[in-house]
């Protein structure tokens, strides 16, 4: 077998200096009735080639993004990923290394953490960001329960926004229904959130509101900041998209006090939804609650600058049943790639992918919204818009991809009703055809 | 001296011979092949980029009152620039593909490249999590796939395969058991026994789920004590969290007793799949009596480790669990597949959702190809090589360090630091002078039950003459520590990339981001 140096002649030395007679001999502590004499019931070792074709041809049976006119987000986007990115992720030395628990011999991975970590500070308009989380739905959830952290455990309860996805309230109300934490969630509908605000009251932790929402809109974060930090609570400002960091305000000049997000949109793939990359920032006040790993600076016995993870005292394998979460991992390699990714953009160069995107969006939504049936629902936004349509966008859908396009999310999708809505993005990566593509299908499938 | 023609010197000189490579100092900062590397806020600007991108339409900007005005601060590098700056960082790593990193319950094992090559295939790595179904069939095709060798390795009747690390499977278990005990009206059954040689992460991982945390000391053998479990057992128990096998390398021999000891009091068994490796194609953890257990996907089945993720943590549940899985799931009606994503019909009962989308797709696709590529008898082989590479690395250690407990051990050797008693130097120390050796240090300090503790897991990956030269150094180091050579061991590592760094300057005060220096005004 191709992965396993040992020869039964190894095998054989090893079991006398170990002075056993047979590999048997070294499971006897499992109980009689749980040994298993013969092979499982599943296929033998394949060679390469074999295993190859087989996941080729696996792979072959679904539609890649980057095989047809491709226009879909709700929290993972379609952008160019430079192949210097994926290059360098591949190297050994970060690919196969560790959590960096030996500083003296995982420089890389700590070093390319610090720069994360003030990438994303710099992005988000924030002091501080931690090494990354799972992803941005996650990060939102870990979010609330550092709120009530901040609050002593007085205040249990989060207000959530209409706009925020509705997969990361999901995931949050996961997590707050075994910490007594009350959720205060507001239906998802495109426009008006005024009872947000008037939600906030002396009970409550924090509010927790997007921009731009999930419906693409831009929401204006600072009457939220006020009313949150009147009442004494905090603003958790949410994000899917970083790259509309790059044309709109951050949360940070708006006032949040704690600002999540997915970073997928940056160097990662889609992957079909994972893996992906939460980012956290906070203002400096709130870091010893931050949840996840932290890298920091320090000198070595020679004096010399050096990074090492930091904080520890915050977290499980420490503080056990007292941590601040449970989080063990980061998600390492994908923050990676957001670094090297960003790296490579700089601020010139991410300003003018995001303008890219924005006019893309911007030409795609005029042409859509001329069509009969066809209505733009969302007056500002980045790269996604919202469309009403007079058929159920489900079914538009299905349509569309039938002509070959991949024209979007139904929103119903993620809510379970309004039918009549579709989630329509536009990034760097479509072109003059493929918007074209999509406005002729389009016109056809709502005649 | 001998010289060629041209008056090249064709040997080293003795007085280059002589030199301390540590006393010499460069005018650069580099060391050879070991380069000195700044941080891009110091050499990059925000005006370069290493990415070209077509002119934006003129469009009427529909951004709002929210346009972007202030600077961001980014710089960016061109792709020479940038290509140098990582690759340079990249060789300060320790890593796999460089040498033995024989972290105890880290499985740090070969990653195959094939499992690389699947998981940028277009029909896995470019599809859109929302996309329509009919054009996702070969995604979902694979999850499914990946369940069946998953259950079927476990002989379990069912997977949840959204959570995203080991972590978030732990919580995903303690979760289902949550709902199950609600469900039944058992909202008395909040205490979770767990071993004081367990993860971190159990601890808190039950606690997140609401539970209290009530420790069971070990037993001489560095097992779970059964009498002292016995005692804490009541009708109040929701569960026990277990790890099999255990932080100290060491196969729970009382498993299926302590499994029916906690069902006798309607609690639920949750094993940590941390150490699967010892078990897989040898062990069907469904035969232990075990509720719920989540798989290390890139600890057991080879997904690579990253610098620390991202990880995937699939969690087998009992058929007294498995209707409380976290959404979404895939389900197979004929031949066609479909994601069950929201809590009615088959997801009516669901604890709910964990995260965004659907898990970790790049990790499922390379956890199949791993698993294919073993089959039933590669994976079955793996185990015993893998155990008996840590047996041989036991037995030849025994006579100079001190192993914690006698007999077989699984996947990993556990040492305490008795044989550096009254030699002045720590595991800490022994740990750093292993780097020198060539060597990414053992786990140490963990698991809490031993003093000083060494972990040390080689995986199957090693070969015999590589855990050879492995041993030689570390009876080496012994010998070194016996003979007391302090200075030796707390100057180490002298070849690293660094010497050994300050972390509690790090904690007192923590700088966790650049800033530029501020410049005086009148420059």
């Amino acid at each position: 077998m191709r992965y396993l140096p040992l020869n039964n002649n190894d095998r054989a030395a090893m079991l006398a200096k170990v002075g056993v007679k047979s590999m048997d001999d070294l499971f006897t502590d499992v109980p009689k009735s749980a040994v298993l004499d013969g092979l499982i019931d599943l296929p033998k070792h394949q060679s390469e080639a074999a295993v190859e074709r087989y996941m080729s041809r696996l792979s072959g049976k679904s539609i890649s993004a980057g095989s047809v006119p491709f226009f879909c987000g709700a929290g993972a986007y379609k952008h160019h990923i430079p192949a210097t990115v994926d290059h360098l992720i591949q190297r050994s030395e970060f690919l196969t290394a560790y959590t960096p628990y030996q500083p003296e011999i995982s420089q890389g991975t700590l070093q390319t953490l610090f720069e994360f970590q003030t990438q994303v500070a710099l992005l988000t308009g924030m002091d501080v960001a931690n090494a990354s989380m799972y992803d941005g739905s996650t990060a939102c959830a870990e979010a609330v329960v550092m709120a009530t952290r901040v609050a002593r455990g007085k205040k249990r309860k989060a207000v959530l926004a209409s706009g925020l996805h509705p997969h990361y309230a999901a995931a949050t109300q996961t997590v707050a229904q075994y910490l007594n934490i009350e959720l205060v969630a507001n239906a998802s509908v495109p426009g008006n959130d005024s009872a947000t605000i008037d939600q906030i009251d002396d009970q409550t932790a924090c509010i927790v509101v997007q921009s731009p929402n999930v419906f693409g809109e831009i929401i204006d974060l600072e009457p939220y900041a006020e009313a949150a930090h009147a009442a004494g609570a905090l603003l958790i400002a949410v994000f899917n998209e970083p790259v509309a960091l790059g044309a709109i305000k951050s949360p940070g000049e708006q006032g949040a006090d704690i600002v999540v997000g997915e970073g997928q949109g940056i160097g990662v793939g889609l992957n079909f939804g994972g893996p992906h990359v939460g980012l956290f920032a906070c203002r400096q006040k709130l870091v010893r609650q931050m949840p996840g790993r932290v890298c920091g600076e320090t000198v070595d016995a020679n004096g010399d600058r050096g990074f090492v993870l930091t904080l520890s005292t915050r977290e499980q394998h420490i503080r056990r049943e007292k941590a601040t979460s449970n989080i063990c991992t980061n998600s390492g390699l994908c923050c990676l790639a957001f670094t090297i990714h960003m790296t490579l953009l700089g601020e010139a160069g991410l300003r003018q992918m995001a303008e890219v995107n924005h006019a893309n969006a911007c030409d795609l939504a005029d042409r859509l919204s001329a069509i009969d049936g066809v209505e733009l629902v969302t007056e500002t936004f980045f790269n996604e818009f919202t469309l009403r349509l007079t058929k159920p966008a489900a079914d538009v859908v299905e349509a569309l991809a039938d002509k070959g396009v991949l024209g979007g999310v139904p929103v119903s999708r993620l809510t379970g009703d309004l039918d009549d809505l579709l989630l329509v993005t536009a990034t760097e990566v479509a072109t003059d055809e493929d918007i074209s593509a999509y406005e002729v299908a389009l016109k056809e499938v709502m005649s | 001296m001998s010289m060629n023609n041209q008056g090249r010197p064709t040997a080293p000189s003795d007085t280059m011979t002589n030199a301390a490579a540590n006393d010499v100092t460069t005018i650069s900062g580099n060391k050879g092949l070991m380069q000195a590397e700044s941080l891009i806020f110091e050499i990059g600007t925000p005006r370069r980029t290493g990415v070209d991108f077509a002119e934006a339409k003129a469009v009427k900007s529909r951004l709002g009152n929210n346009a972007r005005t202030s600077e961001i601060g980014l710089p960016g590098l061109t792709e020479p620039q940038a290509m140098r700056h990582y690759v340079r960082l990249s060789q300060k790593n320790y890593a796999i593909d460089l040498g033995v990193y024989p972290l105890g319950s880290c499985t740090m094992k070969h990653n195959p490249r094939l499992n690389e090559k699947v998981a940028r295939m277009p029909g896995f790595g470019d599809v859109h999590p929302l996309q329509p179904e009919s054009t996702v069939q070969g995604a979902l095709e694979l999850m499914h796939e990946l369940s069946h060798w998953i259950c079927t390795l476990t002989g379990m009747p069912a997977v949840a395969m959204t959570p995203k690390a080991g972590a978030h499977g732990e919580w995903a278990g303690m979760a289902a058991i949550r709902a199950r005990l609600d469900a039944d009206g058992h909202t008395h059954k909040r205490r979770v026994l767990v071993p004081e040689s367990a993860h971190g992460t159990n601890p808190a991982s039950a606690v997140q789920c609401g539970f209290t945390v009530d420790e069971i000391p070990a037993s001489g053998d560095g097992r779970v004590n059964l009498a002292a479990l016995k005692e804490k057992l009541g009708d109040d128990v929701a569960g026990i969290m277990l790890t099999n096998p255990n932080t100290c390398g060491l196969f729970e021999r009382d498993i299926i007793e302590i499994a029916d000891l906690i069902h006798s009091v309607g609690g639920y068994f949750y094993c940590d799949g941390a150490n699967f490796n010892a078990l897989v194609g040898r062990v069907r953890p469904g035969d232990l009596g075990i509720d719920a257990m989540h798989l290390n996907l890139h600890k057991t089945f080879s997904t690579p480790h990253g610098g620390g993720g991202p990880g995937a943590g699939p969690t087998v549940l009992s058929d007294a669990l498995k209707e409380y899985a976290p959404l979404p799931f895939v389900v197979k009606e004929g031949d066609k597949y479909r994601l069950v994503e929201d809590n009615t019909g088959d997801g009516a009962a669901t604890f709910g959702r964990m995260c965004a989308f659907h898990g970790q797709m790049g990790m499922f696709s390379r956890a199949l190809t791993y698993m294919m590529s073993h089959g039933s008898d590669g994976l079955r082989q793996a185990t015993e090589d893998a155990v008996l590479n840590a047996n041989y690395i036991q037995a030849s250690l025994s006579d100079v360090m001190s192993p914690a407990f006698g007999g077989v051990c699984m996947h990993e050797a556990l040492f305490d630091d008795h044989f550096l008693d009254d030699t002045g130097v720590t595991t800490l120390d022994f740990a750093k002078a292993m780097i020198d050796e060539g060597y990414h240090p053992m786990t140490m300090y963990f698991p809490l039950v031993v003093h000083g503790a060494m972990l040390i897991e080689p995986t199957e990956s090693e070969s015999k003459g590589e855990l050879d030269r492995f041993i030689a150094s570390m009876r080496g180091l012994a010998i070194k520590a016996k003979a007391k050579e302090v200075e030796f061991f707390q100057a180490a590592p002298v070849h690293a990339p660094m010497r050994r760094l300050d972390e509690t300057q790090a904690a007192r005060k923590p700088v966790l981001r650049w800033r530029p220096e501020v410049v005086d005004a009148a420059e």
